[in-house]
């Protein structure tokens, strides 16, 4: 699988709004989830199209932590360090992730199969510590249930 | 949820009137056979991410399989979370109120041959009373249910709240038609305003008095007004206005509506955090729904009155949940808080007056308008009138959704609706207010759970979210945990806010590695109170809380870590090692096989070791040994590594 799906047409996407100020964030929002992340070319459109300076769109692209600009990978484990799950051991699978993954919390791994993510309370804290792997909930995750369904994402 | 394309379906029918919108919902229930049975299935985050999909479609299937016939054939039907996700997948039949629990796919063919066809109750999937062992067969006896007051809660888990229909029957949009049939908009505010409500997102502003400032403000500027809705629940271990807008969305939108009459709004912004998707399509369908209706959008309920609503989404960042931050975000830029010079009821979106209120607070008012503002300030104590939501987590038993009228205790919350902690001993201590709260101990157990008795005691209501903690959670850690959030969450513009918060966390960390004085102590006191004093929003203003309260109630669990190198609670890594008892291990090698150091070793089914020398303290035994059979001590063993290097 490629980084960027071919079938997505990123003006078909920027036609979905006025040009507009408010509706920059809807649009990188929408780039975001066709592409998993902010192509440069797609910024650019973007600024052309509702009238923000490149420089302002880059700030709001960075500020909000659920755009990148950098591709992620293909699938996305994200561990839940709410506070509920803190207290039931998050940490301890983000640092078991880390060691098994070779990246840091944020990164992808080197293959683009695997970006690993933190996120905060998901509504289901009595299931906690929660792992989500791209929509498969993992409840009262463990060192040993992440192990196996590592592997079944290495062997898709 | 319902797949077919439910707005189609009643389009042609557009409600011109109140007494119109009277009829329908006369229509609707008149639709409805009482005794016609219903199984719910709840489809609440908790309770899908436990397997209800599976649940679902088993019962579906064994009700094609039992081939009822049509006339007495049960609704299966999906709703929103029904508060005790602990006890999840739920399944309740109606209308006997049956409440199965812990429901498996594998149970369905039981459920529709005893339940459906023989109308006995299956008694294993019952919820057993934790004292007598008795099973309680019907969810309003089970003493979690028992204790709350569901009125904000009262609608979700009933209906399926992506049918409008289901709403408008159990009484949804009525509010909103008595408004526009018998009250002025000042009759309106002044209700609001007789009720004591107070906002639900954090700082307990009275509604009423903020909706007052807007018409004020509207006084002298002119329109428009905006009416706006926070759905960005920050709180990083809360989930109430998360399920409300799932649960019930028409209350929410009911609510906007019924102030943009007062206020004369036109349009209105729902912000929702973006990691609830849910939320947001289930917010999307009841708005186009309502609109096809006539009850959004022009000329509402046939009247003159025309109103709309959109929803932005979130885009992870906590400071959005502020209010200025919140409409500069939805403007289309980078989310800072801007000064407040001027408050946001005068100037808020777009430089507008602008009413902010949290989906919660939103959802009360149709209950006020229907019941009347002397009802509502009948529930709960005099200066916190209604109930409270709280998401009740942590080291508790009945982990869920509860409702209480203000003024419970935190002990009866605790303890007889969340069943205590788990193995039986009293909770160390409860965290509510998230990042902006404290740590309230044990000791205080009876404080009443209102907004001024929570600030008494250094912590504050928040909104909602209620952390319990035992003996095995530390103090340091936690409140080191909150420090890093704000720290990461910090927008970065005031000095005090995004300097100390990491300063102060520094501190933390090296207290829970054991080094530090008590002079820092007392450092972190007067650190805690410059980043207060010095920043713009509530997040720099209220961050150094959970430190403070902390300390205030346990200053000794802190002096253990620098004192004597002890975490008492077994959590602080550097602090701890880990031993397996010689007597309780089975020589199993589950541990030996996860440890990521190989730092266990052992013959096969005799006692194994833990190689303190290459041991990183990642808990990973701990956590999967069957037997109990891993110990965690403080202070740490000193290895002889650590010896050598000593030496
Ligand atoms: C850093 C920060 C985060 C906040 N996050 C939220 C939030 O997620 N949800 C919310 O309703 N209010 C939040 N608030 C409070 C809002 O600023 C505002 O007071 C509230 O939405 C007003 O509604 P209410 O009066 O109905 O409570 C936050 C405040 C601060 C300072
Ligand atoms: S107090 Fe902190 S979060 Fe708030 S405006 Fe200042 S720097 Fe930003
Ligand atoms: S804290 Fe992880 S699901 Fe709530
Ligand atoms: S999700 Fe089902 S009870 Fe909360």
């Amino acid at each position: 699988m490629s980084t960027a799906p071919v079938e997505v047409d990123i003006d078909e996407i920027i036609e979905r709004y006025p040009g507009k100020q408010e509706y920059l964030i809807f649009l990188l929002q929408d780039v975001q989830s066709a592409f998993r992340y902010i192509p440069p070319e797609a910024l650019e459109l973007i600024c052309d199209h509702t009238g923000v300076p490149l420089s302002q769109a880059y700030s709001v692209a960075t500020f909000y932590k659920s755009f990148s600009l950098k591709p992620k990978g293909e699938h996305q484990v994200k561990v839940c360090l709410g506070t509920a799950c803190h207290l039931k051991g998050g940490e301890r699978l983000v640092d078991d992730l880390e060691r098994k993954l070779k990246v840091k919390a944020g990164e992808t791994t080197a293959d683009l199969l695997v970006t690993l993510e933190t996120v905060n309370c998901l509504g289901c804290c009595a299931l906690s510590p929660v792992v989500v792997v791209d929509d498969d909930y993992l409840a009262q995750a463990t060192s040993g249930k992440l192990n196996k369904k590592l592997k079944s994402l290495a062997a898709q | 949820m319902a797949e077919t394309n439910v707005a189609q379906s009643f389009t042609e029918r557009r409600l011109g009137s109140a007494a119109d919108l009277k009829l329908y919902q006369e229509e609707l229930l008149a639709q409805k056979d009482p005794q016609q049975a219903e199984v719910i299935v709840c489809y609440g985050t908790g309770c899908l991410a436990a397997g209800a999909e599976q649940v679902e479609a088993a019962l579906k299937e064994a009700l094609d399989q039992a081939g009822l016939d049509t006339k007495v054939r049960p609704l299966i039907k999906t709703t929103g979370c029904r508060g005790f996700c602990s006890r999840g997948p739920l399944v309740v039949i109606q209308p006997e109120g049956l409440f199965y629990q812990k429901v498996k796919a594998s149970d369905a063919e039981e459920i529709v041959q005893t339940t459906l066809v023989e109308g006995q109750p299956v008694e294993r999937l019952l919820y057993q009373d934790p004292q007598s062992g008795e099973p309680i067969p019907r969810e309003q006896d089970i003493p979690f249910y028992k204790k709350q007051h569901r009125l904000v809660l009262g609608r979700i888990g009933s209906v399926d709240p992506t049918d409008i229909r289901e709403s408008i029957a159990a009484g949804a949009y009525q509010a909103l038609a008595k408004v526009l049939t018998g009250m002025s908009p000042e009759d309106v505010v002044s209700e609001v305003e007789k009720s004591g409500l107070r906002g639900r997102g954090g700082a307990g502003f009275p509604t009423g008095r903020k909706w007052r400032g807007a018409l004020k403000a509207i006084e002298k500027k002119g329109r428009p007004v905006y009416v706006v809705c926070n759905g960005d629940e920050g709180d990083p271990g809360a989930f109430m206005d998360c399920m409300i807008m799932e649960g019930d969305p028409h209350a929410v939108l009911e609510g906007m509506i019924i102030a943009a009459y007062a206020l004369g709004s036109e349009q209105g912004y729902i912000y929702v955090r973006h990691e609830y998707p849910v939320a947001i399509k289930h917010l999307d369908l009841a708005m186009e729904q309502a609109r096809s209706l006539g009850l959004l959008g022009d000329n509402i309920l046939g009247s003159d009155f025309c109103f709309d609503l959109r929803i932005n989404r979130g885009a992870g960042a906590f400071v959005c949940g502020e209010s200025t931050a919140l409409f500069t975000s939805i403007e289309g830029l980078a989310g800072e808080p801007r000064p407040k010079y001027v408050r946001s009821v005068e100037e808020g979106l777009w430089g507008r007056p602008t009413v902010l209120n949290n989906v919660e607070s939103w959802a009360n008012v149709p209950l006020i308008i229907n019941n009347g503002a002397d009802w509502f300030a009948g529930i709960g104590v005099p200066h916190s009138t209604g109930t409270k939501v709280f998401s009740l987590v942590g080291k508790v038993n009945n982990v869920g959704l509860v409702e209480v009228p203000m003024g419970t205790s935190l002990v009866e919350i605790i303890e007889e609706i969340g069943g205590g902690v788990p193995g039986g001993e009293p909770f160390k201590a409860v965290q509510t207010g998230g990042p902006s709260g404290g740590c309230i101990p044990y000791s205080l157990k009876d404080v009443p759970v209102d907004y001024d008795s929570l600030s008494k005691v250094g912590s504050m209501m928040g909104s909602g979210g209620m952390i319990v903690m035992d003996e095995r959670d530390c103090v340091v850690d936690v409140a080191r945990y909150f420090l890093r959030f704000l720290e990461e969450e910090s927008c970065g513009k005031c000095i005090p806010c995004r300097l100390g918060l990491t300063r102060l966390r520094e501190m933390l960390d090296d207290f829970s590695k054991g080094k530090g004085t008590e002079k820092d102590v007392e450092e972190i006191e007067s650190l805690g109170e410059a980043i207060k004093d010095g920043s713009l929003c509530a997040l720099g203003g209220s961050a150094p809380n959970p430190v403070l309260t902390t300390l205030q109630y346990f200053r000794d669990e802190y002096l253990a870590h620098i004192n004597e190198r002890r975490c008492p609670a077994g959590i602080c890594k550097e602090l701890i090692s880990y031993q397996i008892d010689q007597e309780a291990c089975t020589g199993c090698r589950t541990c030996a096989r996860l440890c990521p150091q190989e730092a266990i070793s052992g013959e096969k089914k005799k006692p194994h070791t833990i190689d303190q020398d290459k041991c990183i303290q990642c808990g990973i035994c701990l956590e999967s040994c069957n037997f109990g059979a891993v110990q965690v001590i403080s202070p740490a063993l000193v290895s002889q590594k650590s010896q050598e290097a000593a030496s």
